[in-house]
């Protein structure tokens, strides 16, 4: 591990990250919650009016604005190391937030709702694109487990590799143990590529 | 006070009214690198403030810990174009320090710290 950023008395710790994904209202910021240990934070990112990213702030005064939000967590591992979660945007069209959001990333939990199965195909052909560890999460809301985790693998058209898990995102250890599975799938994944 | 200045407190303007009037839509060309996770601390070195404005000792007071630059922008509750260029103010003087890389995908040792790290919370 490298820290660097420092005064020759201070330093500044090593951040990561991990997202979590999926499609509208499917437990997103629930699970950064039920596992951060500080409440939900929220970030803004300008856009213009047509929805393109303001990273500059010359030549749009005047210009309407708008704004899109992250919402995010924090558990500090130890006095060197921090994680952060991250939530993505309930619209999936802000992707260059979801490319800020992936580098550098450990992986990504993609929540799924079985009751909408295809409102998170977006995000599963995000990180399978860009060679992004991910493990799929199905959200059991009350009554709506309604298949198996081999029939969500088949629906969602998933490789045996990627692993699929059940949880309640409102439950701080069923979503630890999400994310305790992601960090191991991540984990194989930097083994088989050396 | 001109025409122009007056805008930047105009109210009606909209929400870019206050982002803009904090940093006088200045950018930062030659800034360091600062992504969502990029952690910030003040600097024990740290200039006189007195010629700062409210925001970059709001800032100061934040960073007596490490922080992300999203955690920055979420307390103080300004959009991250903006807390990117007050911050990069910050560092030009050394009274911000910064994690000078861009994030990089954690390496073997790093994500043993994390699992561990989660497994015990
Ligand atoms: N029964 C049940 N309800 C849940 C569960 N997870 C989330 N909810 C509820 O579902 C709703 C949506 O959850 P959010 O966490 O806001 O979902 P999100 O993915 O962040 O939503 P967007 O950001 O709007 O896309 C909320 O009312 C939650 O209380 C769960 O595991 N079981
Ligand atoms: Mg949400």
């Amino acid at each position: 591990m490298v820290f660097v950023g420092s005064d020759g008395r201070l330093t500044v710790p090593t951040a990561v990250k991990i997202v979590i994904a999926g499609g509208f209202g499917t437990g997103k910021t629930t699970m950064v919650g039920s596992v951060s240990e500080i409440p939900p934070l929220k970030t803004e990112e300008l856009l213009t009016e047509a929805g393109v990213h303001v990273d500059d702030l010359a030549g749009i005064e005047g210009k309407d604005t708008t704004t899109v939000a992250l919402d995010f967590g924090r558990i500090t591992i130890n006095t060197k190391v921090v994680l952060y979660l991250f939530g993505t945007p309930g619209q999936n069209r802000f992707w260059f937030m979801w490319d800020e959001l992936a580098t550098g990333a450990i992986g990504a939990v993609v929540l799924v709702d079985t009751r909408r199965l295809d409102s998170s195909f977006p995000s599963i052909d995000f990180f399978e694109h860009r060679g992004i560890p991910f493990v799929v999460a199905v959200n059991c809301f009350d009554g709506a487990q309604l298949y198996t985790v081999d029939e969500v693998r088949h629906a969602l058209d998933l490789d045996d590799g990627i692993p699929v898990v059940l949880c309640d995102a409102r439950d701080r250890e069923s979503s630890k143990s999400v994310l305790v599975g992601l960090i191991q799938h991540s984990m194989n994944r930097l083994e088989a590529a050396v | 006070m001109t025409a122009r200045e007056d805008w930047w407190y105009d109210e009606a303007a909209g929400p870019l009214v206050r982002p803009y009037a904090m940093v006088r839509g200045r950018t930062r060309p030659n800034a360091p690198d600062l992504h969502l996770v990029t952690q910030v601390r003040a600097s024990s070195f740290a200039s006189d403030q007195t010629s700062l404005t409210v925001e970059h000792r709001e800032i100061m007071a934040l960073c007596a810990r490490p922080l992300s630059v999203a955690e920055v922008a979420a307390y103080l509750d300004v959009p991250l174009v903006v807390v990117k260029v007050l911050l990069s103010d910050l560092i030009e003087r050394g009274d911000v320090i910064v994690q000078n890389s861009s994030p990089q995908i954690p390496d073997r040792d790093l994500l043993q710290a994390v699992l561990d790290g989660v497994r015990g919370i």
